[in-house]
């Protein structure tokens, strides 16, 4: 009895091509980009030609040419209208949102084309979405991981800050798919570290991933035993992150600058540019010196710029404090006392300011560990994720969701129907009613945040559900049912119980890519990429027929003896059609020959069920199945 | 080991038919979860929280043993097993782990245990809503609510909680008691009160944090 599953375990299912199974992880960052491959649970960054692992998450739109990374940043100098850098804050989102970021942005957003739906920037003459340039910089990853690994590479495990939410998850797996890659699972950035920091110690107990990345800030609490990671909370803010430190300084420098001029004329995206690269560079240096020079407009008016230490701590010192404050709730709210935490585990360039360290040892009441170098923990993180995705592993990771989601409901009130912190996937309904006599539509707005209006809360998708029977009001029974994913992508779908009536609807995010976009970009990276769609779908069709061969063939070894007459005859020739149908390349002929196959076979299949239920009968098998149920480890 | 009596014994096996297996169109057991000719997964089969996770449906549980048998399944059906599969396979693990996942929040809470074994063991929402009106706790609640709307300072508040926690405790002890003497009546009543000490402890450490602050 103990066989029964062993034998079927669906990690040791036959796949057919198993060897191609070669998927990377990928660290999308909003400053830095990285890829790395796992095996044997031993993952390692892939470096380009110069040695180094960090991509730059910057692209530079040249006439005839994309360049991404270490390559895009001259370019910044001379011609700034043509790079873009940390698009990955504007995953998701639409030009309403940006209007909340405040201040002059380092974007040139194309309002027309923006309107009502996904931001499009305005770059050298092109109108390009976030989704877009994000898959740019995959491309660039891909080509890199190709190169380094000399093999076509197509499945990835993505990494996403744990405080994304559903459009911009989605986002990334339509900039993914642009770029050719199959997105094999979104793993949350402090999980992935997580993974890295404890698939190669033996760890147990409570941690805390501390992920001060480039656009975001994520505090997650993870609980490891037993080969099982189980993420209890996270917490952050999707719109706070290193980037802030370098706009605090930045800002400082240009006021600065301003009075030093007495300009206060308004100032121009390239100056801005400008300001925030060197913000950046007095970051870094602060980090091993006590002070240093800087100097702001090389264009004719150049101005000096000192700044200290201390000084650096008191500018960056609120947004620091936001962190931990942040911090703090999470523990408050997963119940959980600092000195519980076994071990802290920091993330993201910007952890290594003196005075970030400083404040998460001072809440902690421990020195974070810094083994791995906090620029390269998540892709190592990612890459054995790939790995045990595709090789399989023992290990089990259990996220949980970051956001609440809920709908509207009268009054523009919130009604939670997932809490946050969540394990998924998970699925609730809840029930709603009409309030009107005779209503026969409902408007459905799907909501994803902590806030208890609707207008403060992020919107999702608006849909209406259509065609209920005319009641009383308060008679009708809809049923709202929210599906999260193991992506942590979310469905919506609404039915009328008391009559019956099911009125499926997808739902896709209000800043997603609608069909029509993602065709027309597909179309478009295909003129220039190596993915290829009907390639993918013929390989799909293929792994069909040889998975419907295989099946065939291990129920023949068990029941051969119920084939009738010629049957076999006909179903070895329909066998033969099959295999050469697969050996040529269209797609439809092998889908017509599965087909073909599985009804010859149906006289055979209904003549297995009849002696399954005469073996079932006669004694042991029901006793089997219900002790494989109640040990699930046996 | 979930013995349902109808499961055993000749001339019952209509509880237990079989259906074909999506993939190779054998026929699999109703309630085995991946096909035993191919080895395909199959849709999750109807059941209760407590079949769901192969446990004996008991208000009593060994905490440990509960989560150990939540990781054991999910290791089996987790999407992440599946990644590489097909998307109907992908589909189906989807399925059960949204299921495992409901099925081990449930049973973890004492008062969601409880509502879960009431409703497998037939007593239905009504007895419930019943319960509800009962005079004598709505007095208690009512007075417990001005106690904590007159308590001023956080030690007073902290006091309430305690004296809640307690009680909660106390209630929980009287569940496992009426449910090992088959108590249903018994059971649903204390449900009730569990309930509206839960949202009582709630609402007490939310004042005492925020007088705290
Ligand atoms: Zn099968």
């Amino acid at each position: 009895m103990a066989e029964f599953l062993q034998i079927h375990e669906p990690g040791e299912t036959p796949m057919p091509h198993a060897d191609d199974n070669v998927a990377v992880g990928i660290d999308l960052g909003t400053t830095n980009s990285l890829v790395a491959i796992a095996h044997d649970s031993a993952p390692e960054i892939l470096r380009g030609s110069d040695g180094r692992g960090m991509v730059p998450s910057v692209v530079a739109y040249l006439d005839d040419e994309v360049i991404v990374g270490a390559g895009a940043r001259p370019v910044l100098l001379d011609e700034p209208e043509r790079v873009v850098a940390s698009i990955k804050r504007l995953m998701g989102r639409g030009v309403e949102d940006l209007k909340t970021l405040g201040g002059k942005l380092p974007y040139d957003v194309d309002e027309a084309a923006s309107k009502g739906g996904m931001v499009r920037l305005s770059i050298a003459g092109r109108s390009l979405t976030p989704v877009e340039i994000s898959a740019d910089i995959l491309r660039a990853l891909k080509v890199r991981a190709e190169e380094a690994l000399d093999r076509d590479v197509d499945k990835a495990v993505i990494t996403v800050p744990a405080y994304f939410d559903d459009a911009a998850r989605a986002a990334t797996k339509d900039a993914a798919k642009l770029a050719g890659l199959e997105t094999l699972r979104l793993v949350n950035e402090p999980t992935a570290a997580a993974l890295a920091y404890g698939l190669d110690k033996d760890v147990e107990g409570l941690y805390a991933v501390y992920d001060f990345g480039g656009g975001t800030f994520d505090i997650s609490l993870l609980r490891m035993e037993m080969g099982v990671f189980q993420v209890l909370a996270t917490g952050g803010d999707a719109q706070l992150g290193g980037d802030d430190l370098d706009h605090v300084v930045a800002e400082h420098f240009l006021a600065e600058r301003t009075k030093e001029l007495s300009d206060d004329g308004e100032l121009t995206t390239t100056e801005v540019k400008n300001a925030l690269m060197t913000a950046r560079l007095a970051k870094e240096c602060l980090t091993d010196q006590d002070q240093g020079k800087w100097m702001l407009g090389m264009d004719g008016q150049p101005t000096e710029h000192s700044l200290d230490r201390a000084r650096f701590n008191d500018l960056i010192s609120d947004i620091v404090d936001r962190t931990i404050k942040l911090s703090r709730d999470v523990l408050l709210e997963a119940d959980i006392m600092p000195d519980e935490v076994k071990g802290v585990v920091l993330v993201g360039g910007s952890t290594r300011v003196p005075l970030v360290r400083e404040r998460v040892a001072g809440l902690f009441g421990q020195e974070p560990l810094a083994d791995i170098n906090p620029d390269e923990v998540v892709a190592l993180g990612a890459a054995l994720q790939a790995e045990a995705l595709t090789a399989g592993s023992n290990a089990l990771l259990l996220d949980v969701t970051p956001l609440s989601l809920g709908i509207e409901t009268m009054g523009g009130m919130v009604e939670k129907v997932i809490h946050r912190n969540t394990p998924i996937p998970v699925a609730k309904a809840q029930e709603f009613t009409t309030y009107k006599d005779g209503q026969t539509a409902m408007a459905i707005h799907a909501l994803q945040g902590e806030r208890e209006m609707a207008d403060q809360n992020r919107s999702l998708a608006r849909f209406e559900l259509r065609g209920i029977p005319a009641m009383v009001a308060g008679a009708a029974r809809i049923k709202v049912m929210f599906s999260v994913d193991a992506d942590g992508l979310l469905t919506v779908s609404a039915s009328e119980e008391s009559t019956g009536l099911e009125a499926q609807v997808e739902v896709k995010p209000s800043y997603g890519l609608n069909d029509d976009d993602m065709a027309r970009m597909l179309r478009e990276s295909m003129q220039h990429g190596r993915s290829d769609m009907m390639e993918r779908l013929l390989a799909e069709a293929r792994v069909e027929g040889a998975r419907m061969l295989l099946a065939f063939e291990s129920a023949l070894e068990v029941d051969g003896d119920l084939l009738e007459g010629d049957e076999k005859n006909l179903i070895n020739r329909r066998i033969d059609e099959l295999r050469s149908a697969m050996a040529g390349d269209d797609r439809d002929v092998i889908n017509t020959a599965v087909d073909t196959l599985n009804k010859t076979t149906e006289g055979f299949a209904s003549r297995r069920m009849d002696r399954d239920i005469r073996k079932a009968l006669a004694g042991s098998s029901v006793e089997d199945i219900d002790g494989e149920l109640a040990n699930p480890e046996a | 080991m979930s013995s349902n009596d109808n499961h055993k014994g000749e001339g019952h096996i209509h509880t237990h038919q079989d259906s074909p297996c999506w993939s190779c169109r054998g026929s699999v057991d109703q309630r085995a979860p991946f096909c035993h000719a191919c080895g395909m997964i199959q849709a999750p089969r109807p059941g209760d929280e407590f079949q769901r996770l192969g446990m004996k449906a008991d208000f009593d549980l060994d905490p440990k043993d509960l989560e150990k048998r939540y990781f054991a399944f999910q290791r089996k059906f987790h999407p992440d097993r599946f990644a590489t599969k097909t998307s109907r396979e992908k589909q189906l693990s989807l399925q059960h782990a949204t299921d495992l996942n409901e099925a081990y929040d449930r049973l973890k809470a004492p008062l969601s245990r409880a509502e879960a074994l009431l409703e497998s063991k037939g007593a239905g929402k009504q007895d419930q809503a019943r319960t509800e009106s009962d005079p004598e706790l709505l007095m208690e609640a009512m007075e417990s609510r001005e106690a904590l709307a007159d308590a001023e300072t956080a030690d007073e508040v902290a006091k309430l909680e305690a004296r809640t926690r307690m009680e909660v405790e106390v209630s929980e002890e009287a569940l496992s008691v009426a449910f090992a003497a088959d108590d249903l009546e018994g059971a649903t009543n204390i449900v009730t009160r569990l309930k509206y000490l839960l949202k009582l402890l709630q609402e007490t450490s939310r004042k005492r944090l925020s007088l705290h602050n």
